[in-house]
C-alpha cells in the first residue's frame, strides 16, 4: 500500500513505526506456537535449542519425541480416548443444539433472552465451578469416572457454540424459501430436509467443530470428573508439565498445532461457501 | 377486533377468528418450545443441577446433626451464652453418639468439619472416639470430663451447639476472612489465615491488568486489521486465528519453553549479553508468567470483537475531521475512538470475565503467587477436602461472573456474540 504523496516526514515515520508496532504483536500473536515446532525435534530431553541445533548439525535433531508418542501405550490410550469423547460430545451437542437454535429462531418463541442466556451459560460460567458441580453430582449420580460421564459433561460444555453458530446462520435465513417449498407441496419434513438443513448446514458444521474443539482441547472437567481410564491427550499434557516435563508434550504440541491448523482451513472454507451463497458480511 | 354479537368473524369450521388465531398462536409457540425443551432439560441434568448441588454445599450443614443426632437433640435446652457445662444428658447423648460414629468411622468428618471453625476439636474426637469405648454407665460427665480437659472449655460445647444447625454461614464468613467467636459474634480471622480477601484483591487487580495490556496489544492491530484492503486483512487475521484454535495446553507448554530460567527467551538475552549468566530472569512459576500467558492466551477475545466494531466505523468520519482541520492525533482520539467504544466494552468485558474464572493457566505457570481464586477451589476439593469453603468461593466467584455477565448482555447482547 502506497503512502499518500501529502504525508509530512513525521507523519511518514509514525506511519513506518505504526507497521512495526503491528508486526512485533502479530509476533507475539503466533512465535510461541512456532517457536515449539523445531524444539519438538530436540535431541536432548530440553527444552531449549542445544548448540548443535542452532548450528544446523544434523546430530543435533531427532524424531525420538514423536516415536515415542506413537509407541507408549498410555500416549496411544489417551488418543483414543479424546476421539471417543469429543466425538460422541459433538455429535450430542450438536443435535440438541440445533434443535433448541431452530426454536429459539422461532419469532414466536417465549421468553426468549430468558433461554438463549440460560442456554449459553455453560461457556460463561468458570471451569473450575462446572467441574466441581459435575464431580460432586455425577458421583451421586454414579457417572463419575466414567466414559458416559466425561461425554455428557463435554456435550453440554459444547452445546453453547452450536447454538450460537446456528442461531447466527438463522438469523439471515430467508424464511419466504420454506414457504415457497411448502406452497409447492412439499411435506414440512421435506421442506426441513431439503430446504432449511442445506441452508443452516454452515452453521451447524462450524458450531460442530467448536464444540469438537472444546471437548478435544478441554482438561479441567476430565480431571475432575475422569480417572485414568478417561484420561485424554490434554489431561496427559497437564500432568505432564506438572509432574516430568519431557519434550514427548512439545511432540504432541506440533501435531496438535497441525490439528488446529485442519481446523482453521475448514472454517475458513465454510465461511467462504457461506459468503458466496449469502453475500460478504453474512455470518 | 371487533366483536359484535351480529357480526364474528369465523373461520371455514365455524370457530370465531380470535379464537382460533389465539390457538395458532399458542401452538406455534409450544412448537417452539419443544424444539428447545431436549437441551434445556439435557443441561439441567448435567449441568444445572450439578452447579445447584455444588453452591449448596456452601451453607449446607448436615455432618454435625447427621453423626451426632442425640447430642444435637439434647443440647438445645442448654443455654449457651451462660458460661456452665452442659448437664449431665447432653454428656450422656455425646458419649452414645461418639461411641456409634466411632464405630461406624463417620467421627472423622464431624472432627474434621469442626475443626474449620476451631483448629485442634479434630484431636479431641479422635481422642475421645477411642477411649469413649470405657465409659459405660453414669456418670458420663465426670468420666468424658476426665478423658480430656479439653471438655471442660464451654466453648467448645457453644461451637457444637452453634453447628447442630442444618444451615451454616460459616464457610462464607471463612472466605471473606471473618468467623464466628465464642459468643457468636463476627470477628476478623486471625492474622495468619487471612487470606482470601486478599486473593479475590489479587485475581481481580491481576485480571484488570490482563485485560488493559489485552486493550493495549489489540487496538493497534484490530485498527490495522479494519483498514487494510480485505485480502491483505484476511491473511493477518489468519495470524489471531491460530492462536485461537491451537490448544490452550500447546500455548502454555510453549511459554514455559520460552520463559523458564534455561527457556529461550532467556538463551537468548544471555547470547546477546543483556544478561550474565548467572542472573538468568525468573519470569515463569510466579505472576509475570500468569500475566504473559494469560494476555497471549486472551487476546483473540479482544481483537475480535474490537475489529468486528472496527469494521463498521466508515473511513469518511476521519477524512470528514481532517478536512474540517483536526490533526491526525486529534481526528483519531476524538472521533475514531469514540465509535470504537462498543467494541473495547465488548472485548474488555469478555477478557475480564474469562479470565477471573482462568485455573488451568495459573496452576501450570502461576507457581505460588500467580495463582486465582479457581486454583484455591480446585485445592479445597481435592486437597484439603474442605468442599464447604471450596462451594462458598465459588459461589462469590460465580456471583462475579454473572454480574458481570448481565453487563456484557446489557451492553452487547448474547444474540450478537461472535465466534471466529
Amino acid at each position: 500500500m502506497a503512502l499518500p504523496v501529502y504525508y509530512s516526514p513525521l507523519e511518514k515515520g509514525w506511519h513506518y513505526t505504526y507497521r512495526v508496532i503491528c508486526a512485533a504483536i502479530l509476533v507475539f500473536l503466533v512465535a510461541p506456537i512456532f517457536v515449539i515446532v523445531p524444539l519438538s525435534f530436540n535431541a536432548l530431553p530440553y527444552f531449549t535449542f542445544s548448540p548443535e541445533m542452532l548450528s544446523l548439525n544434523p546430530a543435533g535433531y531427532s524424531t525420538q519425541w514423536y516415536s515415542e508418542f506413537f509407541t507408549e501405550e498410555s500416549w496411544q490410550h489417551a488418543v483414543r480416548n479424546s476421539f471417543v469423547i469429543a466425538i460422541f460430545a459433538t455429535l450430542i451437542s450438536t443435535l440438541l443444539g440445533t434443535l433448541a437454535a431452530l426454536g429459539l429462531s422461532r419469532s414466536q418463541m417465549p421468553f426468549k433472552a430468558a433461554f438463549m442466556a440460560l442456554l449459553i451459560s455453560p461457556m460463561i460460567v468458570p471451569l473450575i465451578i462446572s467441574a466441581a458441580g459435575m464431580y460432586f453430582f455425577y458421583t451421586r449420580i454414579g457417572i463419575a469416572s466414567t466414559h458416559l460421564g466425561v461425554i455428557l459433561a463435554h456435550a453440554a460444555l459444547g452445546t453453547p457454540f452450536v447454538v450460537i453458530t446456528v442461531t447466527a446462520t438463522l438469523t439471515n435465513f430467508d424464511h419466504s424459501l420454506t414457504r415457497a417449498a411448502a406452497s409447492l407441496g412439499a411435506s414440512p419434513t421435506a421442506t426441513f430436509f431439503k430446504v432449511t438443513v442445506p441452508l443452516i448446514l454452515p452453521g451447524v458444521v462450524s458450531g460442530a467443530l467448536f464444540a469438537f474443539i472444546t471437548s478435544f482441547d478441554e482438561v479441567v472437567v476430565v480431571l475432575f470428573v475422569g480417572s485414568v481410564e478417561q484420561r485424554t491427550i490434554p489431561w496427559k499434557m497437564f500432568s505432564g508439565i506438572r509432574e516430568e516435563i519431557r519434550p514427548t508434550i512439545l511432540a504432541v504440541a506440533t501435531l496438535l498445532v497441525c490439528v488446529s491448523i485442519l481446523l482453521l482451513t475448514a472454517l475458513e472454507l465454510l465461511r467462504r461457501r457461506n459468503e458466496r451463497l449469502h453475500g460478504p458480511g453474512a455470518s | 377486533m371487533t366483536q359484535g354479537s351480529a357480526e364474528v368473524i369465523r373461520t371455514a369450521d365455524g370457530i370465531p377468528l380470535g379464537i382460533s388465531l389465539q390457538r395458532t398462536l399458542l401452538r406455534s409457540r409450544l412448537r417452539a418450545l419443544m424444539l428447545v425443551l431436549p437441551l434445556l432439560a439435557f443441561l439441567t441434568v448435567t449441568f444445572i443441577l450439578p452447579i445447584l448441588d455444588m453452591l449448596y454445599r456452601s451453607v449446607d450443614n448436615q455432618i454435625v446433626a447427621s453423626v451426632l443426632p442425640r447430642t444435637t437433640v439434647a443440647i438445645q435446652i442448654w443455654d449457651a451464652k451462660h458460661p456452665k457445662l452442659p448437664d449431665e444428658p447432653v454428656f450422656e447423648a455425646l458419649v452414645l453418639d461418639i461411641q456409634a460414629a466411632y464405630a461406624d468411622k463417620t467421627l472423622g468428618r464431624v472432627g474434621r468439619r469442626l475443626n474449620y471453625e476451631k483448629p485442634g476439636i479434630s484431636s479431641l474426637f479422635r481422642k475421645t472416639g477411642r477411649q469413649a469405648k470405657h465409659i459405660t454407665e453414669a456418670p458420663f460427665k465426670e468420666q468424658l470430663l476426665s478423658v480430656d480437659k479439653r471438655w471442660h472449655d464451654v466453648s467448645v460445647w457453644r461451637l457444637i451447639h452453634r453447628e447442630s444447625g442444618a444451615l451454616t454461614a460459616s464457610y462464607f464468613l471463612a472466605s471473606s476472612d471473618l468467623r464466628l467467636d465464642d459468643q457468636g459474634k463476627i470477628v476478623r480471622q486471625p492474622e495468619p489465615r487471612r487470606i482470601y480477601v486478599s486473593l479475590f484483591y489479587r485475581t481481580l487487580w491481576m485480571s484488570l491488568l490482563i485485560t488493559v495490556l489485552c486493550l493495549i496489544l489489540s487496538y493497534p492491530v484490530s485498527y490495522l486489521l479494519a483498514t487494510l484492503p480485505t485480502r491483505t486483512s484476511n491473511l493477518l487475521m489468519i495470524l489471531v486465528l491460530l492462536p485461537f484454535w491451537t490448544s490452550l495446553l500447546v500455548r502454555i507448554t510453549s511459554w514455559i519453553a520460552l520463559l523458564q530460567t534455561q527457556g529461550v527467551l532467556n538463551d537468548l538475552l544471555v547470547f546477546i549479553g543483556l544478561i550474565p549468566e548467572e542472573a538468568r530472569l525468573q519470569m515463569i512459576y510466579n505472576k509475570i508468567g500468569t500475566i504473559i500467558a494469560m494476555t497471549h492466551i486472551l487476546l483473540p477475545f479482544m481483537i475480535l470483537p474490537l475489529y468486528s466494531v472496527m469494521k463498521t466505523v466508515p473511513a469518511s468520519y476521519m477524512q470528514a475531521a481532517r478536512s474540517l482541520g483536526a490533526s491526525p492525533f486529534t481526528a483519531f482520539v476524538r472521533v475514531y475512538m469514540p465509535n470504537t467504544v462498543p467494541g473495547i466494552g465488548a472485548g474488555c468485558i469478555l477478557v475480564f470475565i474469562l479470565s477471573i474464572g482462568y485455573y488451568i493457566t495459573p496452576a501450570l505457570v502461576g507457581g505460588r503467587t500467580g495463582t486465582f481464586v479457581s486454583n484455591f477451589i480446585a485445592t479445597h476439593i481435592s486437597g484439603t477436602l474442605n468442599w464447604g469453603l471450596a462451594a462458598a468461593l465459588g459461589v462469590i466467584l460465580l456471583a462475579l461472573v454473572l454480574g458481570l455477565y448481565l453487563v456484557y448482555d446489557r451492553i452487547v447482547g448474547v444474540n450478537n456474540m461472535k465466534l471466529g
